[in-house]
């Protein structure tokens, strides 16, 4: 089987265009973003999430940036900023779809044979899943960090990662290709959206603590425009209580195409290493979360060290380290 | 083991894996209150959480440290660049971190804390299982969801739409009072999340089960075949052989196979010139002694299997052949000799030894398939044998083979030998060395090594793997939730009904089944003048959850 060069150059030039139009939807965000004010406090959203958890006592998400009713023509600023965020981000997610499609037919097979195409086509799964959720709700306030995430990881792959389209080595020549790398690719996509939430959870709750004692916070313009704290608590706990059966169903499927192709299920082989301690890690993480006094932010730290682990896993041991995973030009 | 997400206030689990309230030890108890102690401390939930921290931390030495059980020749390098440091590493079992007696210690902790939490756990689960669902609280109004509705019909009736519209949604339904007015039920759901839970945890031990299983029983070898040569499944023939502690070599079938052919494919061009694209070991397979030959391929993702064992195609290089002939003109060697691969351009070294000449001779030879030599030196520029050459230098003197040590076939033993010359050869190329000897290169065949591997309990650990992930997947996606229902008379025909729910786990909601509840059973209350709220707390009617 031949590479055909002029997809692989169309594939290009189609990734270059998505980062273009990502760039537009991360500045229309951003000032989207910047233009709410703590004043924009409107009523609660009209989702299912967040509202009456736990004890009830809380009414949470009393705040959501963007939401609520606006009259059409009387847009204010930020509204018209956080639309075009969000047809560019649609502009831009379908150009990156297209990118990976052609990628794959111009080598004949899943493009997630490299570091280059598994960034690709991980990027396109968090912009993916960011506009699949927007559809019902309205999360424009988080637009800014997923297209500023999609944006760095497409840049990555286009420069430190990229690799020319070519065939595979042996090892990867197998449909397991498709199972093990498709899923430890949705759960890279998830992990960053979680350890996103994660972050900003972080900030709003600093933010809330400091304004409930009165004190002064650097952030506190910042966090004011996030939902509540224990919204963004909910938010990543679900993405990693999703996330975590995924990730085990990864390992679990690379360790069968292990078996077949290397004769051993589990060798601690560097990436399976990093893959087993990313997995305790998320384990310790939602276990802390049911320990006494781990709660709240010093499991939000453990969620973190854990996506740290995972990237570790996906850039460190592919540059850093040799072993069985070293393979396609990065 | 821990409930991964009930709320600390759910009383039912109260007293299993949280930590003791006694942490810092008993007073006068003696030995028995101390080893009490101790229990619950070790399966307390803080101590799994310290245990998971460790194990993590425990394995990052073994992916950044060379490991005897991956790559041995690294370790050897290792301790030869930095003894010191080199020797530290290996007494504390960093070259084998996961064999080191420390990393058992905490995984053997990890689980037997966590059989300390899943056996009482699956007990009140049990427990949990046959009961019935608790009572409804007296006053509703206090839970977070509740909702007041008015329905048509006597408050039997309304209980009973209640209880059918619950069972048809799978809920467990209790009808706990009824006395002609008044009554009321509870119900509740989601008893799958504590048994995933519990199924993830003990499906964590079937997977340790089969990995033990396997390491003790299986075995795993690794062989060199060159191409028109055969192996035989028996436990000399191995190049390597690590079998596991009750292993028999009467496990090992007897098949044999022959090499007839490997192919390797090469990207020719490009950013990724001479990664490899295509591995291909023919072979002819005797399943069993005087069974009918039969030919097949073993590719990398594609491995023979025969009567439970498995044979992998794992690595290939190449075996220069050589002719040596004596001052007289006779034969005392002639063979393909396996050359390791050093480079991804397969720049190859190997040895010759020649023992039935006088002196003995023996060559060390770099093999290099595709040869370029200019001011750089000589060096291989392209894995596939397009010009392959080969650079020997040939020493004279005593091999050292009949002292008794063992020696390795791919190092010379210089120390009784004196170098006679270097020289570089192609294929069909002679070299006349001083004592009238000539070594010739005939060509070469390639070599594949193949790991061949029993392991029987891979089947067992695949299918604990599965269960641990789908009782994972139900202990954190199924919700726990109850809800109740109170009916009242109100006037003839028409019957209060007070539906309130409560989420048991973390996140969860329940809202929306108890307002599909409520709207199913009832409407809304409008008219507040007649009658009198049935509890207090009952004005909060069924507005929106949430909103005040």
């Amino acid at each position: 089987m031949t590479v055909n060069e002029t997809l692989a150059i169309y594939s290009n030039y189609l990734v270059y265009g998505a980062m273009a139009a990502f760039t537009v939807s991360m500045i229309a965000f951003a000032a989207s973003f910047a233009s709410l004010r703590a004043t924009d406090v409107l009523p609660a959203d009209t989702t299912e999430d967040g509202a009456a958890e736990g004890g009830g006592s809380v009414a949470v998400a009393t705040k959501v940036a963007t939401g609520g009713p606006v009259d059409g023509d009387t847009l204010p600023p930020g509204r018209r900023a956080g639309n075009i965020g969000m047809s560019t981000m649609w502009l831009g997610t379908i150009l990156l779809g297209l990118g990976v499609l052609l990628r794959g037919l111009s080598v004949s097979r899943a493009p997630w044979g490299n570091m280059c195409e598994f960034a690709m086509t991980s990027a396109f799964v968090v912009a993916a899943v960011f506009l699949g959720l927007s559809v019902k709700r309205d999360l424009r306030w988080l637009g800014v960090f997923v297209s500023t995430s999609v944006l760095l990881v497409l840049g990555l792959a286009m420069t430190v990662f990229y690799t020319e389209a070519a065939q595979l080595v042996p090892a990867l020549k197998s449909y397991w290709l498709f199972i093990h790398v498709s899923a430890a690719m949705i759960c890279g996509a998830a992990f960053c959206i979680g350890a996103t939430f994660t972050v900003l959870y972080l900030i709003a709750d600093r933010a809330e603590r400091r304004r409930d004692e009165g004190r002064t916070y650097w952030l506190d313009g910042f966090a004011r425009r996030l939902p509540a704290s224990s919204r963004l608590d909910t938010m990543a706990y679900r993405t990693n209580a999703f996330l975590f059966p995924l990730w085990t169903f990864a390992i679990i499927a690379g360790a069968v195409w292990a078996e077949n192709a290397w004769g051993r299920y589990w060798g601690w082989d560097p990436k399976e290493t990093w893959a087993f301690i990313t997995w305790v890690a998320y384990a310790a993480y939602l276990h802390a979360r049911a320990t006494a006094g781990w709660k709240g932010r010093r499991s939000a730290y453990i969620a973190l060290v854990a996506f740290g682990c995972f990237v570790f896993n996906f850039v460190g041991i592919n540059i850093l380290v040799s072993g069985l995973h070293s393979y396609g030009g990065v | 083991m821990t409930d991964l997400s009930e709320q600390p206030s759910d009383t039912d689990s109260a007293g299993m894996s949280t930590a003791p309230k006694d942490v810092d030890g008993p007073v006068g108890l003696g030995v028995v209150g101390w080893l009490r102690w101790a229990w619950r401390t070790l399966t307390s939930m803080r101590t799994a959480l310290v245990l998971l921290f460790l194990l993590a931390l425990a394995s990052v030495p073994g992916s950044l440290l060379p490991q005897r059980g991956t790559d041995p020749i690294k370790v050897t390098q290792y301790l030869a660049d930095d003894p010191t440091k080199g020797r530290i590493f290996d007494k504390l079992g960093l070259f084998d971190v996961f064999a080191a007696p420390w990393f058992a210690a905490i995984y053997l902790l990890l689980f037997v804390s966590l059989v300390g939490c899943v056996i009482p756990r699956a007990v009140t689960h049990w427990r949990v299982l046959r009961s019935r669902p608790p009572r409804a609280p007296r006053n509703l109004g206090r839970l977070p969801e509740h909702r007041v509705v008015d329905a048509p019909g006597d408050p039997a009736a309304v209980l009973e739409a209640a209880r059918s519209h619950l069972r048809s949604r799978l809920w467990r339904v209790d009808v706990t009072s009824y006395d002609g007015s008044t009554g009321s039920l509870a119900a509740e759901k989601g008893y799958a999340r504590e048994t995933g839970n519990l199924l993830f945890h003990v499906a964590l031990i079937g997977i340790l089960a089969g990995v033990a299983l396997g390491a003790l029983t299986g075995f795993k070898g690794t062989v060199i075949v060159r191409e028109g040569s055969s192996f035989a499944d028996t436990r000399a023939q191995f190049d390597a052989f690590a079998p596991g502690r009750f292993h028999s070599d009467d496990a090992l079938p007897p098949f044999s196979f022959t090499l007839d052919r490997f192919t390797a494919g090469y990207q020719r061009g490009g950013q990724q010139n001479g990664a490899a694209r295509e591995f291909a070991a023919d072979v002819t397979l005797v399943r069993s002694p005087g069974d009918a030959p039969e030919r097949t391929t073993v590719e990398v993702n594609d491995p023979l299997e025969i009567d439970g064992v498995k044979v992998f195609l794992v690595g290939h290089g190449y075996a220069p052949t050589f002719t040596v002939k004596n001052a007289k003109g006779e034969v005392v060697f002639q063979d393909s000799v396996v050359f390791l691969p050093q480079d991804g351009y397969f720049t190859s070294t190997g040895v010759v030894k020649v023992p039935d000449t006088v002196p003995q001779l023996g060559l060390q030879g770099v093999f290099l398939p595709s040869a370029v030599v200019d001011d750089q030196g000589a060096r291989s520029v392209f894995p596939a044998a397009d010009d392959p050459a080969v650079f020997l230098t040939a020493w004279t003197g005593d091999l050292g083979l009949d002292s008794g040590r063992p020696q390795s076939v791919y190092t010379l033993e210089t120390s009784a030998m004196k170098q006679v010359g270097v020289k570089g050869l192609r294929p069909g190329q002679s070299w006349a060395l001083p004592d009238g000897t000539t070594v010739s290169l005939d060509g070469y065949v390639q070599w594949a090594s193949f790991s061949v591997a029993r392991d029987p309990g891979k089947e067992l650990a695949l299918v604990a793997g599965i269960v641990a992930m789908s009782g994972l997947a139900l202990s954190l996606l199924v919700r726990r939730r109850r809800v109740w229902v109170r009916v009242s008379a109100l006037d003839a025909g028409v019957t209060v009904v007070e539906v309130a729910g409560l989420a048991r786990s973390e996140h969860a909601t329940v809202a929306d089944e108890v307002d599909a509840l409520a709207a199913a059973l009832g409407t809304v209350r409008t008219d507040r003048t007649t009658g009198s709220p049935p509890a207090p707390g009952a004005e909060a009617t069924a507005a929106p959850r949430g909103a005040p």
